[in-house]
């Protein structure tokens, strides 16, 4: 089934091989890739191709990654094969890897256990040891190098690929990236050096820092158009094609040209715009955007060796960063999220066959799109009116619509989505469902008035879900008959293309129940984080503290602009005030309002926010796309008295430290209210429901590593180590 | 069955017509079309043993290979023009199910407008799947096909997961040594004194050969497709030659080698086709549409029969299809230039020999060598026959016909003749009055 294939169900970084949890520092020995060599006559009569096939003897499910070990039998088998080359006894060396994969990188959990700079510099100069051979081999031997990219091939394993002289790609190979800036490191095993030579270095800023940053590999064939591969061949016979294109090549029949490396004011032109924008984006929060980028400045004409050593100085230094070490950590608890914590046995989950959904607004409408479309079952969704349901099943039709047109769904797909989304004004026909899901106006009284009419038409099995985003889901429940029944499923929006769902269990909720709601996050594609009935939950609890905090800081005659960039050097997906206009200053004010009653003043009161939602105030500028739209100055205007300054102004500094001392006392309140097991649900919470960065680890090993946690809890919130450059 | 042939017409005593004739009802049928051999390819050869080159590649995929070499071979031909893909395999389950023809297709990556089937006739399966989408294509029911076999003994050893019927021994309906094929030659010997195991050896020493010859030559490699072999302990392999043929085997090597199928008896590896793994494939068309499409025509199906024999003697079968075959094209074993015969075992080519008087090393038998050398995947075999057959037309144009055959297991054989179209004497491939015939019934 061809299913539409959202931005975040693609995945860029490298698989990593970590099998123990995250709270305890990696620690495993290594998954050692083996170097095959096995000669092959070509068919053609030219000679013998000497096929490296990289393997670590394990199944699909294993990728194969690059460790010490690796590189190591890596480098002694394309010694071998140099030595041959170098006695005639081959025409041409090529590398390809087990079934779907060439190499899925680097082994990053061995990569963030290195202890000291001069072992993180010993890694990235090992790897280039063994690509070398390969980059150098046609100079040296004049028998030229081939990568046969038959599958996945991520960061170090592309880097593989850009070593040989020639690349061909299968139709089918999963993905073609390299995510190192996005894990905080460079491309350092020749990938900065090599990709701008290749393939220009504007799309090279692409390769190495816009992908990255959106998460967004390469297909075989996009990789094919830009140039980092030459040829394209079709999955089936993909490794005879590659082999009869080689003895092409090598018998000239073939010719691959290679563009002229572009010329200084280009590459100078293009390196300070891309300096400019990450300025803007990444404003300083973390340091491998920056390292990648001056590696590609000098790429065009540093000599190779020089900037193969430039590249393991970037390397050793990242290594050695708590950037680095968050971002792994980060990685691991993204990839280890999809077993989430808490969850009761999946077998106890009750078979789901129709649901019900309550409302008809944009919410529940891409809520029954998003069940439609993954559970595959019937969904009736109820409003008030017809005027309303009709809007609501409006929005699922347009939605495929524009997925059919765009290529993303098939008609088929379409259809069945469309015929299986329901709409209807009667309560009474949603008395079928056996799970029902209510998203209507965040107002405790109508949620129960909900709940309890649902109660009288339901069986008494049937499991009720609520998508509230800062009610008491103990207190809905609480004049229910069968309140076990309840849990709460906290969707993000957009709810396409949020991974997040928090899923939130009373006293009252029963195993059976909990386990439908986390067996449905499941085939949703989702995320689940098991989280305790307190105000917010986690992500909004933070993120509205956030908010509140900078309100505050404007409340007491911080200058907005100032507000809005004390938190750039967290390298936060938009300022505040971005935040608070995607949010809808109406919705971030009733959150506001909805927690600073059950949590205290700690979520503070904002005229001036008040103002904005009363008068509808635009709250932020344009700007070009993909850079941060910066707060309206005027939205100084409904702020205190209308006027920056006073005795409690603060810098941008003191906003900063306002933000994170608030959050920072807050998790601390959270991790004793056991609102999540531990800190790092709160950072997956961050990292999957509201985008904050891999190199802030999500927010805790932040925290610890600026010294937040000691110094307002007294304690670190993660042990040393675990994501963070261990004291020595 | 016949098919269109002049010479079965003149055997007749029909004259063959020069004028289209008077426009009668029964002219009004589809005419029988003659069908064209365009192309044929095949994997090289595997020992089928968990060290074989194809241990860890799937029957499937092997199919799937060697069918995208032949099409790729004839960049002439539209995909979406082929009508049919039928594929044999004698054993159809795991690698080797889910409807062979059908999912090798998709798999191929060929239109999903091309349909497919499985055959099964156990070795002559891809000989069959020739010979009935030959048929459609004759009757005018289809106009390009694709036929072909695998076989992965390694993945599927013979008679793997069948389960025999009790009849079959409580009611003697066959003897009990008749699912054993090995049993059912040393049967052959037994009926035939004279065919001793000297001879028999003599027959395989020579296979090798002719086969070692033949690759010398350049005969061999030309219709094999290169395939990529998957090996968790070696790494990544293209397999491009035949992987069981024994170059240099001399009689004194065989002479003493075991006789699995009975103590003291005269088959053994030596004089057998030894297990092995591979696939092949071919590609027919009728013959106005093979000129339509400027497709090259290597030979012309001329006639085919099947004949079952007692099962026992399993490799008697060619001879009754031979004969039938023969008669159906109106000619007789002189009329025969080539032969390639399978060589399941050495005896039952030298039965098939014995009783059309050929001499055992007869020139105009397997001049590549047989199965004997290359090795013998079931369904596969036909196919390359036909292959090899082609190839040898090109090199003789003084041949006019040539067979192939083979014996088929619960004592059947079959036999299609073909002609060749190098030849001075050539009957042509399409019919004049093919397009009148056509115009008139759109």
């Amino acid at each position: 089934m061809s299913e539409n294939t959202t931005k975040t169900d693609q995945t860029i970084a490298p698989v990593t091989t970590s099998s123990d949890g995250g709270d305890s520092a990696p620690a495993h020995g290594e998954r050692v890739t083996h170097s095959l060599v096995r000669d092959v006559v070509l068919p053609g009569g030219t000679g013998t191709l000497a096929l490296i096939t990289l393997d670590n003897g394990l199944d699909h499910t294993k990728p194969t990654t690059l460790g010490p070990r690796g590189l190591a039998e890596l480098r002694t088998a394309l010694e071998g094969v140099e030595r041959r080359a170098a006695d005639g006894e081959i025409v041409a060396v090529a590398v390809t890897g087990k079934p779907y994969f060439l190499a899925a990188g680097a082994d990053l959990t061995q990569a963030a256990a290195v202890a000291t700079r001069d072992d993180a510099l010993g890694l990235g100069r090992a790897g280039h040891a063994a690509y070398t051979i390969l980059g150098d081999l046609r100079e040296k031997t004049g028998v030229p190098t081939f990568a046969f990219v038959n599958g996945l091939a991520l960061g170090g394993g592309l880097e593989i690929a850009l070593s040989c002289d020639y690349r061909t790609v299968a139709s089918d190979a999963g993905a073609l990236a390299l995510p190192e800036t996005g894990l905080g490191l460079v491309p350092g095993w020749g990938g900065a050096y090599l990709v701008p030579r290749l393939i220009g270095v504007e799309k090279a800023m692409d390769v190495i820092l816009t992908r990255p940053a959106a998460n967004k590999p390469f297909t075989a064939k996009e990789a094919y158009e830009i140039g980092l591969v030459d040829a394209l061949f079709d999955a089936p016979d993909y490794l005879e094609s590659s082999i009869r294109w080689a003895e092409s090549v090598l018998r000239g029949e073939v010719v691959v040209e290679r563009r002229e490396l572009d010329p200084q004011p280009v590459w100078d032109a293009v390196v300070a715009a891309t300096r400019e924008r990450l300025d803007a984006v990444v404003a300083g929060s973390r340091p491998a955007p920056y390292r990648a980028l001056d590696l590609i400045a000098a790429a065009r004409t540093a000599s190779k060796a020089d900037a193969f050593v430039a590249e393991d100085d970037a390397l050793a230094d990242l290594i050695m960063s708590d950037e680095m070490r968050a971002s792994v950590y980060a990685f691991q608890l993204v990839s280890k999220g999809k077993r989430p914590q808490g969850a009761p046995d999946a077998k106890l989950a009750r078979p789901v066959t129709r649901v019900g959904i309550v409302g008809a607004g944009l919410m529940a409408a891409q809520i029954a799109l998003l069940f439609a479309q993954r559970l595959q079952v019937p969904v009736v969704m109820r409003d008030l009116d017809a005027e309303r349901v009709d809007k609501g099943l409006g929005y699922v039709r347009s939605t495929v619509e524009k997925l059919v047109r765009t290529g993303r769904m098939s008609r088929d797909v379409a259809a069945r989505i469309v015929g299986s989304v329901h709409g209807t004004t009667e309560i009474g026909d949603l008395a079928a469902c056996d799970v029902v899901i209510e998203a209507v106006t965040e107002l405790l009284p109508l949620k129960k008035k909900v709940f309890a009419e649902l109660e009288s038409i339901l069986s008494p099995e049937a499991v009720l879900l609520t998508n509230t985003s800062a009610l008491s889901v103990t207190e809905m429940a609480a004049d229910l008959a069968h309140p076990e029944r309840v849990v709460g499923m906290h969707f993000f929006n957009p709810v396409a293309q949020m991974p997040l769902v928090e899923i939130i269990r009373t006293t009252k909720t029963d195993d059976a129940a909990l386990a439908t709601a986390f067996a449905m996050t499941k085939k949703l594609r989702k995320t689940a984080v098991l989280a305790a009935d307190r105000p917010g939950f986690v992500v909004n609890r933070l993120l509205i503290l956030l908010m509140g905090t900078i309100m505050e800081a404007v409340e007491n005659g911080t200058p907005v602009e100032f507000a809005d960039r004390a938190v750039a050097p967290l390298g936060l997906p938009m300022p505040p005030f971005a935040l608070l206009d995607l949010v809808g200053p109406a919705v971030g004010l009733h959150v506001l309002t909805s927690l600073r009653e059950d949590l205290g003043d700690r979520f503070p009161v904002s005229g001036g926010l008040q103002r904005i939602v009363d008068e509808q105030v635009p709250v932020v500028l344009d700007a070009p796309k993909g850079m941060p739209r910066p707060v309206d100055p005027a939205v100084q205007a409904v702020f205190g008295d209308g006027t920056a300054g006073g005795e409690g102004a603060l810098d941008e500094a003191g906003v900063l430290d306002a933000v994170l001392t608030a959050l920072t006392h807050e998790i601390g309140l959270m991790l004793d209210e056991g609102v999540v097991a531990g800190p790092s649900q709160i950072d997956l919470c961050m990292i999957l429901g509201s985008g904050w960065g891999f190199h802030l680890g999500g927010i805790t090993p932040y925290l610890d590593r600026t010294g937040y946690s000691n110094k307002i809890l007294g304690r670190r919130l993660l042990p040393d180590g675990v994501a963070n450059v261990p004291a020595a | 069955m016949t098919v269109a042939d002049p010479v079965t017409r003149a055997a007749a005593g029909a004259p063959a017509p020069t004028t289209p004739a008077p426009r009668t009802q029964a002219s009004r049928h589809r005419p029988v079309r003659d069908v064209v051999f365009v192309e044929g390819v095949r994997s090289p050869f595997g020992k089928a043993r968990p060290d074989g080159i194809y241990a860890q590649t799937r029957a499937d995929d092997l199919a799937v290979k060697t069918i995208r070499e032949l099409l790729r071979r004839r960049p002439e031909l539209p995909v979406e023009r082929i009508d049919e893909l039928a594929l044999a395999a004698t054993t159809q389950t795991g690698d080797q199910g889910l409807t062979l023809g059908r999912s090798v297709a998709v798999l191929a990556g060929l239109p999903k407008s091309v349909p497919g089937f499985a055959i099964d006739r156990m070795c002559a399966g891809a000989m069959t799947a020739v010979t009935t989408t030959a048929a459609n294509v004759a009757v005018g029911a289809q106009d390009v096909v694709v036929a072909g076999g695998v076989e992965h003994m390694g993945h599927h050893p013979m008679g793997e997961g069948a389960d025999p019927n009790p009849r079959f021994v409580a009611e003697k309906l066959v003897d009990s040594s008749a699912l054993v094929m090995g049993a059912t030659a040393e049967n052959l010997h037994d009926r035939y004194p004279h065919l001793t195991k000297e001879r028999a050896d003599a027959y395989g020493v020579a296979s090798q050969a002719k086969y070692a010859k033949a690759l010398a030559n350049g005969d061999v490699s030309p219709d094999l497709v290169p395939i990529a072999t998957r090996s968790t302990e070696l790494g990544w392999g293209l397999a491009t030659a035949d992987e069981l043929p024994r170059p240099g085997t001399t009689l004194d090597a065989i002479r003493d080698l075991k006789t699995p199928f009975r103590p003291g008896g005269r088959v053994t590896a030596g004089n057998a086709s030894p297990l092995t793994d591979g696939a092949t494939a071919c590609l027919l068309a009728a013959g106005d549409v093979a000129d339509e499409l400027g497709l090259p025509v290597r030979m012309r199906l001329v006639a085919f029969s099947y004949a079952g024999v007692d099962p026992e003697i399993m490799g008697f079968g060619p001879v009754p299809a031979t004969e039938r075959a023969l008669e159906s094209a109106g000619l007789t074993i002189d009329d025969i230039g080539l032969f390639e015969i399978n060589e399941a075992f050495a005896v039952q080519v030298l039965a098939f020999c014995d009783h059309f008087g050929l001499a055992d090393d007869d020139e105009r038998i397997n001049q590549y060598g047989g199965a004997i050398a290359m090795g013998h995947p079931l369904a596969s075999s036909g196919v390359r026959l036909m292959t090899q057959l082609a190839r040898q037309f090109a090199q003789h144009p003084e041949v006019r016909y040539g067979l192939t055959t083979m014996c088929v297991g619960l004592g059947m054989g079959g036999t299609v003749v073909w002609e060749n179209p190098h030849h001075a004497d050539y009957s042509g491939h399409t019919s004049a009055d093919t397009s009148t015939a056509t115009d008139g019934e759109n």
